[in-house]
């Protein structure tokens, strides 16, 4: 057995950070890591065998996610998947005369907060409210849309399919609706990061412009993402250089991340529905079971979240402490997003959704996975409330 | 561990001694800063001592408290003309206390720091704040508000030890953080624009009267809220004379008092929010440091109550700005006996027959 977790004696929950890669990713990727190491772009024939593989990959994952293979673009990761679709898209438009600006909600990913922060103040970003799950508020974003449209700018939407923190999926389908209904010209992207695992991706798919994956979210390994961009609509690329991917993204291609992606793709599409019942269980006995501590919320209901993703908010503690000493019982989980320097930043999404600071400071994200097994569900049950009723105990009155 | 070299080779020395170590690097101030504390690289050079050390590394984030501690008070008493040493309110409510609490909560016996200052039992069996071992980096000062229960759970490994052993200790350990240079700043505050851009985002600035200590006015100047005691230039005189420094300031009516080097001198000090080592306050003879660097003084100390003392220099000195702390030590300067707030009480020129 390889997997590191599971010989640490580490109880992993923390699946929407990364998940553990998947054996047929693993196995996927070994040749090219080793044999097959020759450019996919030369003429000879070591090149063609590694050329056959980025083929054969991307006609797979353009079956899981409901494509053309021509529209599937290999990149380097959710990030850059965010990046390319929201600059891509403006600086396209801008590029052609017209006028552009980003929208997004801002319970986004900093992978689209930012970008579309970065805009704002060159008047081409506006961040928008969310609902009380943290989903994009629908009518405050219908106004703005119709107002872009009514000034002659292009609205470049970006909303999240399912939120990295608190679980909560965005009905993507009604959110299309609002934007086409607003802007027959817009563009929308989706941030389809953590829904690979527990959604199926073609309604998503079709619902969008461009869609952006990450490889290592559903088993694949990091630094390798992909891209869906929508025949007919028109971005910048981010990187330029040697013309690979149709000019949509430059750069000698990881062919061995590339084969892993496909095959953690593949994977992960045909185990999603069985995964997703097994792993909505274990959450369920999860959340009572933290719930049952007292004093502690699930921060959005289950039937309007992933399977994978238990959020809560826990009163009277901050969880930085809880954090070190789930850590130290062998638990690992997460609470807010992390800054460069690696403490614990505010969360921005309990923010726009209203939760108080206060709360906030209480708040833990365990994520579950391929990997999750009824004992570690367990096991986590105990360590947060021993870990909860002794930092209550240690609470000044 | 802040990422300097004192810190990283108090932890290697707690870890030689055999105690399982956990280092904590504070993240303090959440905005714009270049002075390079709690940036990306302190921390990056505190988790790769750590690393090396082989022991775990975590980071606190304090901000919020940080903000509401420190940063906010030293702002708003910067408008009522009173100038409160940061690096100290930090330790009093942050270091020696938020994160004390930290590590009591998380089952932690001590924290250690790299403070330059000794813990030393006394024949009463109390523990004292000493000097450090490098009368130079001496840091007694700012960790002086120590007492109690708070002395008996931490600890300064580097205390008696000079910087130059501690660099030595640190290249023969071969951590990166050798030959870093000491911070200087205040953290938060930018070196670009400093004090004056800084305080000018957060309190309004009012322009004021200059007088003389006869009360003529001899100028104008733009910002009574950045006027410090003692200051020499930028004070809007309208002619240049002798040497004229600033001897007091009334942010309420908007005057800055001005005089000679003699007018800033004084014996008396009046103190506040008064901390005894010892829980009791006692009237004697002491010496007196009011600046982190600064010679100590010898004084008479007379207890007003239980927070305030009344200070009487043997020498005349140079008037301490009011908010600055004042910390006594014995009459050997030796250790820690107390520490306190200059208070603004003694204002121009109503005392200055008194005090002068």
């Amino acid at each position: 057995m390889s997997v590191g977790v599971i010989d640490r004696g580490l109880i992993y929950l923390d699946h929407a950070a990364t998940t553990p890669m998947r054996p047929e990713a693993i196995e996927a990727m070994q040749p090219f890591l080793a044999d097959v190491y020759a450019n996919p772009s030369g003429s000879h024939r070591f090149a063609r065998d590694a050329r056959r593989a980025i083929d054969e990959a991307r006609d797979a994952v353009a079956a899981v996610i409901g494509c053309k293979p021509g529209e599937v673009i290999f990149n380097g990761g959710g990030t850059e998947g965010d990046n390319t679709a929201i600059f891509g898209a403006v600086r396209r438009i801008q590029a052609t005369g017209g006028a552009a600006t980003a929208v997004c909600s801002a319970a986004e990913h900093h992978a689209v907060l930012h970008c579309v922060e970065h805009l704002a103040p060159r008047g081409a970003g506006i961040v928008v409210g969310t609902d009380d799950g943290g989903c994009i508020a629908t009518d405050e974003l219908a106004d703005v849309v119709r107002r872009l449209a009514a000034e002659g700018t292009v609205p470049v939407v970006s909303v999240m399919a399912v939120n990295n923190e608190v679980g909560s999926i965005t009905p993507l389908d009604e959110v299309a609706r609002v934007v086409r209904a607003g802007a027959s010209n817009a563009i929308l992207h989706t941030d389809a990061v953590q829904a690979a695992c527990w959604l199926d991706l073609a309604p998503l798919t079709a619902s969008v412009d461009v869609l952006s994956l990450s490889s290592h979210k559903f088993g694949g390994p990091k630094g390798c993402g992909v891209m869906f961009q929508r025949a007919g609509v028109e971005i910048e690329p981010l990187i330029f250089g040697g013309g690979q991917e149709r000019d949509r993204r430059s750069g000698t291609h990881n062919v061995a991340g590339i084969v892993a992606t496909a095959a953690a793709l593949l994977a992960t599409a045909a185990e999603r529905a069985t995964e997703s019942a097994r792993i909505a269980e274990l959450r369920s006995e999860l959340v009572s079971g933290l719930l049952a501590i007292g004093g502690v919320s699930a921060t959005v209901p289950a039937d309007r979240s992933v399977p994978g993703i238990a959020h809560l908010c826990i009163e009277g503690i901050e969880n930085e402490a809880l954090l070190f000493l789930l850590d130290e019982a062998g638990l690992c989980a997460s609470a807010a997003s992390a800054c460069a320097s690696g403490a614990m930043e505010p969360s921005h999404v309990l923010a726009a959704m209203g939760v108080p600071r206060e709360l906030a400071r209480g708040a833990l994200r365990l994520s579950l996975g391929h990997t999750t097994r009824r004992s570690d569900v367990t096991s986590a049950v105990g360590i947060v409330g021993a870990a909860v009723a002794r930092l209550r105990s240690h609470t000044r009155a | 561990m802040s990422g300097g070299v004192d810190s990283s080779v108090a932890a290697a020395l707690m870890q030689r001694e055999g105690h399982h170590v956990v280092g904590v690097t504070m993240r303090l101030w959440g905005g714009e800063s270049d002075t390079g504390c709690c940036s990306v690289s302190d921390v990056d050079d505190a988790r790769r001592v750590a690393q090396q050390l082989d022991i775990d590394h975590l980071v606190f984030n304090f901000s919020d408290d940080f903000q509401e501690k420190v940063v906010d008070p030293y702002v708003h008493a910067h408008a009522t003309g009173v100038t409160p040493n940061p690096c100290i309110e930090c330790n009093r409510s942050l270091k020696f206390s938020r994160l004390t609490e930290r590590a009591d909560t998380l089952g932690f016996d001590a924290v250690a720091t790299g403070h330059h200052a000794r813990l030393v039992r006394n024949t009463n069996g109390e523990t004292r704040v000493h000097r450090g071992g490098d009368a130079a980096k001496d840091q007694s000062y700012v960790v002086h508000m120590l007492t109690g229960r708070e002395l008996e759970r931490t600890l300064f490994p580097v205390g008696d030890m000079t910087k130059a052993e501690v660099r030595a200790l640190a290249a023969e350990l071969g951590l990166r953080t050798a030959t870093k240079p000491d911070s200087q700043d205040v953290c938060f505050i930018p070196t670009t624009g400093g004090r004056e851009t800084f305080l000018g985002k957060r309190i309004p600035f009012h322009s004021g009267r200059v007088i003389d200590t006869e009360g003529h006015d001899v100028g104008r100047v733009d910002a009574v809220e950045l006027v410090t005691i003692g200051q020499r230039r930028g004070i809007g005189l309208y002619k240049t004379e002798a040497k004229r420094f600033v001897v007091d300031i009334d942010t309420t009516s908007r005057t800055v008092v001005v005089g000679t080097e003699s007018d800033l001198r004084r014996t008396g000090l009046a103190l506040h929010s008064m901390v005894w080592a010892g829980g009791s306050p006692e009237s004697g003879r002491y010496r007196v440091q009011c600046s982190a660097h600064g010679a100590s003084l010898p004084c008479a100390v007379e207890v007003i109550d239980g927070d305030r003392v009344q200070v009487t220099l043997d020498q005349p000195h140079r008037r301490v700005a009011p908010g600055q702390s004042a910390v006594l030590y014995d009459e050997s300067d030796a250790y820690v006996v107390a520490g306190g707030l200059v208070s603004a009480a003694s204002a121009w020129p109503a005392s200055v027959g008194a005090t002068a």
